[in-house]
């Protein structure tokens, strides 16, 4: 699905990936500047990309996050639903199972429905993207401003198209470059 | 000398103090988990449009939007109590600390001498042994008189060092 995402994104939409398939496969689908990818953490995709968004609101910004990450923080959905960022989507990779792990089951092939879960959360504009094509539809709906949006996507248990690198600290750096955040001068201070 | 910043102003309340601080240094994303000690801050940071206050449903969410908004170039501070504070080891070990974020908290010290709950009182141990594990700045609050020294420069220290820091 980040081979789907990444050609839409015109210039400096920032994307949070999460551990695991996420971020790897954003990684292998192309690597950009405006992309973080998160070392561990898992569930805190979104909640890092709220934070994003909130700190730029004219900038899209989009969060993948795993079905087993997500089930580890689903009060973050609840959060989003609360807070109603026109600027955010959140895109989850559901395949069911904790890939990089070792396939084991995730309570996502036992019945758990995460788009059901988002609309409980209070996430009016959510979906299963039913193929490619509406996948797309729904990036572009994103891309218009029209969030907070929640996108499902079931996702194969193949393995990872490609591994990160592991500097949390550059991935960091180069992420704020690209949003044009200088760390230390993030904010004006009274420097008495 | 006692420089003048330091010296507590004798018609502010705590939490007013905590509140002009944070916004001396720019910090205007609050995300907090209730607690009973912080509730007359929470409240008035509510009240004040100078500030942004989210309210997630658990710490390390809190955390993550913290860190988001750093990278976002907003400023934030997460509050919490000392049972909170105990579900963020992995947290801090995995984003804040490896990624240099200087990420801000403010722990209201439950289980402490005087708090007679037990299931506060043995998760307040650990506190300082995992901010002292993971190397985090921390500083205790203990007189009304410091609260102005210490959030202050806790914060610029954080900021100059890009380094977590927290004040109890």
């Amino acid at each position: 699905m980040p081979l789907r995402l990444q050609p839409k994104l015109r210039d400096d939409e920032a994307v949070v990936g999460g551990i695991g398939n996420t971020h790897f496969d954003l990684w292998a689908s192309g690597q950009r500047p405006q992309n973080y990818y998160m070392l561990g953490s898992m569930g805190l995709a979104a909640p890092i990309a709220l934070g994003v968004a909130l700190a730029q609101p004219a900038r899209r910004v989009f969060a993948l996050e795993g079905d087993g990450s997500l089930l580890m923080q689903l009060g973050a959905l609840g959060t989003i639903a609360a807070v109603r960022p026109k600027n955010l989507a959140v895109i989850v990779f559901d395949n069911g199972l904790y890939q990089i792990t070792g396939a084991q089951p995730a309570l996502t092939a036992k019945g758990v429905d995460l788009v059901a879960m988002a609309r409980g959360a209070g996430l009016a504009h959510c979906a299963w993207a039913t193929d490619e094509a509406h996948f797309e539809a729904l990036i572009d709906t994103a891309l218009a401003g029209a969030g907070p949006l929640f996108i499902g996507t079931r996702t194969d248990n193949q393995p990872p198209a490609g591994v990160t690198e592991r500097d949390a600290a550059r991935i960091r750096i180069r992420f704020m470059d690209s949003l044009q955040v200088a760390p230390r001068a993030s904010a004006q201070t009274d420097e008495r | 000398m006692v420089p003048e910043d330091t010296a507590a102003r004798a018609d502010e309340s705590w939490d007013e103090t905590v509140a002009r601080v944070l916004k001396v240094n720019a910090i205007r994303l609050i995300t907090y988990v209730p607690d009973r000690a912080l509730a007359p801050l929470i409240a008035r940071l509510h009240a004040d449009d100078y500030f942004t206050v989210i309210a997630p449903a658990r710490e390390e969410e809190a955390v993550g939007i913290v860190a988001g908004a750093y990278m976002g170039g907003l400023r934030g501070i997460v509050l919490m109590q000392t049972s909170g504070f105990a579900t963020l080891p992995n947290v801090l070990a995995s984003l804040a600390l490896p990624g240099q974020i200087p990420l801000l908290m403010m722990i209201s010290e439950r289980g402490t001498l005087g708090d007679f709950q037990l299931g506060q009182a043995m998760v307040c141990r650990i506190m300082r042994p995992v901010l002292e594990t993971l190397g985090i700045e921390h500083h205790v609050i203990a007189r009304r008189e410091d609260v102005e020294f210490i959030v202050d420069r806790m914060i610029k220290q954080a900021y100059a060092t890009q380094a977590a820091a927290e004040a109890a």
